[in-house]
């Protein structure tokens, strides 16, 4: 398929990207503190067990809580490279003129835009699953505890960063690398303080704060897709995050996933349509 | 209006000989137009470009030479108008298989070396893995880059980063090639292997389709011309044929009256404005046809002037182009 040529070739470009490199020294450097904090957690609980003041309770819950905001780190990383990365995939190309010698060849508009989601996508879905990875094998090799749900919860975080991976490319079909970075980041927030809103108004019992947030969340879902995948982490007997925003007291419905991909779909289609309409 | 009707009754006479010639040619366009907004980048143009040969495609800045190519070449959509390239509608893949395009603001992936870059566009031709391993030595040597295939693009002079761009638009062995100002970057030898290529490309029966403003470079390569001037063909035909048409004389004269320049400037185009002395002889060229020539002498001796010289100028392109530029096209 014509695309995948685009594909690999935008997930070799991507990787070779200065800000991509910088984004993984980061993680490095955030795994490598996790761990370490995670290490002082272990020793500081062991230390405290045989004290005349014990916790109140189990490793688990603080393992749980631990992991829970190592993967919200995970998940916020995983957005701001899907934005970054993305952010000028086609208008930049567009104004470089890279994609001049590009059209004219034998492959349909559409595919290009495709291959480059697709590259990009990749790289995301590895990208995050090697970091939900280090924070669940930090936890395992440890703390000896491992998280339930590994698998559902990586494929959340990474739905996270795909969603606003098409968000990213289809704004980049309209709006300048700037323009489309503010707007993309912007509605990112957005969506952060919409799932905050519907915490709060859930917590007072407002409907119309509760509902606030539940339009927001299906504006741009990504916080919608966090709060499931935070759920799944929780400890289902004591969540002490379940009214933060790293957590979820009410879970969101299973519906949302198809919502979000649903939603994908709708954003990389209208991101191909888009461009085969433009004047290069 | 009457080009038009005249075009449908073809049709509808003889609609399948017209469709046949349009197979048979490389590049037709039929009245393509585009605006952007309410302005009109490319008002009306019809161009036939016969498989095999050197076109040359000229124009001022601004005339929609750009906007054209990059319609011909699927970057941009005309407003209306009809277009065909290798005989089919652009939007068939298999007819882009067969072209190659260097691009005028052409920008590579500069972190690409040289054979990755033309192994990249080799996979978008859709050449086998085979093909773009026996291809890319090929054409590095035919643009003479073979001692840099594992040289990063990032390091490129521009003049190379030229040549690579002609490279990439030959990697697929084309049939038709665009090549939007292809010596701009390039210094006099550039330019000379640039030309040499283009005479090998038309010595193996390939089309080149050649934007250019260096008047020299098109008229040492060139079968045919056409001068674009505000979005339409100006002038259009061999270049032999059209260098003879638009001819020019060189006239000394002397005792010319008052009034008889100022009568033959509202009729020809004079190309350099002559000083009038009393007695003295004067010279001044006029751009008009050759059958115009007893004309133009007419005027002159009937005038009362006494004509001592009338000789036939051999026009260079540029002074061609310089004249449908900013007269001509009222052919």
């Amino acid at each position: 398929m014509r695309s995948l040529v685009i594909a690999r070739f935008t997930f070799r470009e991507a990787i070779r990207k200065r800000m991509v490199l910088g984004v993984l020294l980061l993680s490095v450097a955030f795994v490598g503190l996790y761990a370490f904090g995670f290490h002082a957690m272990r020793d500081n609980y062991e230390a405290r067990l045989h004290s005349s003041s014990p916790m109140m309770l189990g490793f688990g819950v603080y393992a749980g809580m631990l992991e829970q905001l190592g993967l919200y780190v995970v998940n916020f990383l995983g957005g701001v490279l899907a934005i970054f990365a993305a952010v000028g995939s086609i208008a930049s190309e567009v104004d470089a003129g890279t994609l001049h010698a590009i059209v004219p060849k034998p492959i349909r508009r559409w595919e290009i835009v495709f291959g480059k989601w697709l590259g990009y996508a990749a790289m995301l879905a590895v990208y995050v699953a090697l970091m939900c990875a280090s924070v669940f094998l930090t936890g395992q090799l440890i703390g000896g505890y491992l998280l339930d749900n590994t698998g559902p919860v990586t494929g959340l975080v990474v739905l996270v960063s795909v969603l606003l991976l098409s968000l990213t490319v289809l704004g980049s079909t309209f709006f300048s690398s700037v323009t489309n970075g503010i707007v993309v980041f912007m509605l990112y927030g957005v969506a952060l303080m919409g799932g905050m809103v519907k915490q709060v108004g859930e917590f007072l019992a407002n409907t119309t704060l509760t509902n606030v947030g539940t339009v927001v969340g299906v504006l741009i879902p990504s916080d919608t897709l966090w709060k499931l995948a935070s759920y799944l982490v929780q400890n289902p007997g004591v969540a002490p995050l379940s009214n933060t925003p790293f957590g979820a007291s009410v879970p969101p419905g299973d519906g949302y996933v198809v919502y979000a991909l649903a939603y994908v779909a709708a954003a990389v289609a209208l991101s191909c349509w888009a461009f085969s309409q433009r004047d290069l | 209006m009457s080009g038009r009707v005249a075009g449908v009754t073809e049709h509808a006479a003889g609609g399948a000989q017209v469709e046949g010639r349009h197979r048979s040619l490389a590049i037709y366009t039929e009245d393509l137009r585009k605006e952007y907004g309410s302005k009109v980048a490319v008002e009306g143009l019809s161009l036939e470009v016969e498989r095999g040969e050197v076109f040359g495609f000229l124009g001022p800045n601004g005339a929609g030479k750009t906007t054209a190519i990059k319609m011909m070449n699927g970057l941009t959509r005309p407003t209306s108008g009809r277009m065909s390239i290798l005989g089919l509608p652009l939007g068939d893949l298999e007819t882009r298989r067969r072209i190659g395009f260097l691009p005028e603001q052409f920008r590579f992936h500069e972190w690409l070396r040289a054979d990755e870059f033309l192994d990249f566009h080799g996979q978008l031709y859709g050449m086998s893995r085979a093909e773009r391993r026996k291809r890319i030595p090929e054409v590095l040597e035919l643009v003479g880059l073979e001692e840099r295939a594992r040289t990063r693009l990032r390091a490129f002079s521009k003049g190379m980063l030229q040549r690579i761009g002609i490279a990439q638009a030959l990697m697929n062995d084309p049939v038709l090639v665009f090549l939007d100002e292809p010596t701009s970057a390039l210094d006099p030898i550039g330019r000379r292997d640039v030309r040499d290529l283009i005479r090998e490309l038309r010595s193996r029966g390939v089309t080149v389709f050649l934007n250019s403003h260096l008047l020299s470079e098109v008229e040492s390569v060139c079968d045919r011309v056409a001068i674009i001037k505000e979005g339409r063909v100006a002038a259009m035909g061999p270049l032999r044929e059209l260098l003879g048409r638009q001819h020019a004389v060189e006239v000394r004269a002397s005792d010319l009256p008052d009034g008889l320049l100022d009568e033959l400037g509202r009729r020809y185009r004079l190309l350099e404005s002559p000083v009038s002395r009393d007695g003295l002889p004067v010279s001044f060229s006029v751009a008009l046809a050759e059958d115009e020539v007893p004309e133009l002498a007419r005027m002159l001796v009937g005038g009362g002037a006494r004509l001592l010289e009338l000789t036939p100028l051999q026009r260079s392109l540029e002074e061609l182009f310089v004249d449908v530029v900013q007269v001509g096209g009222d052919r």
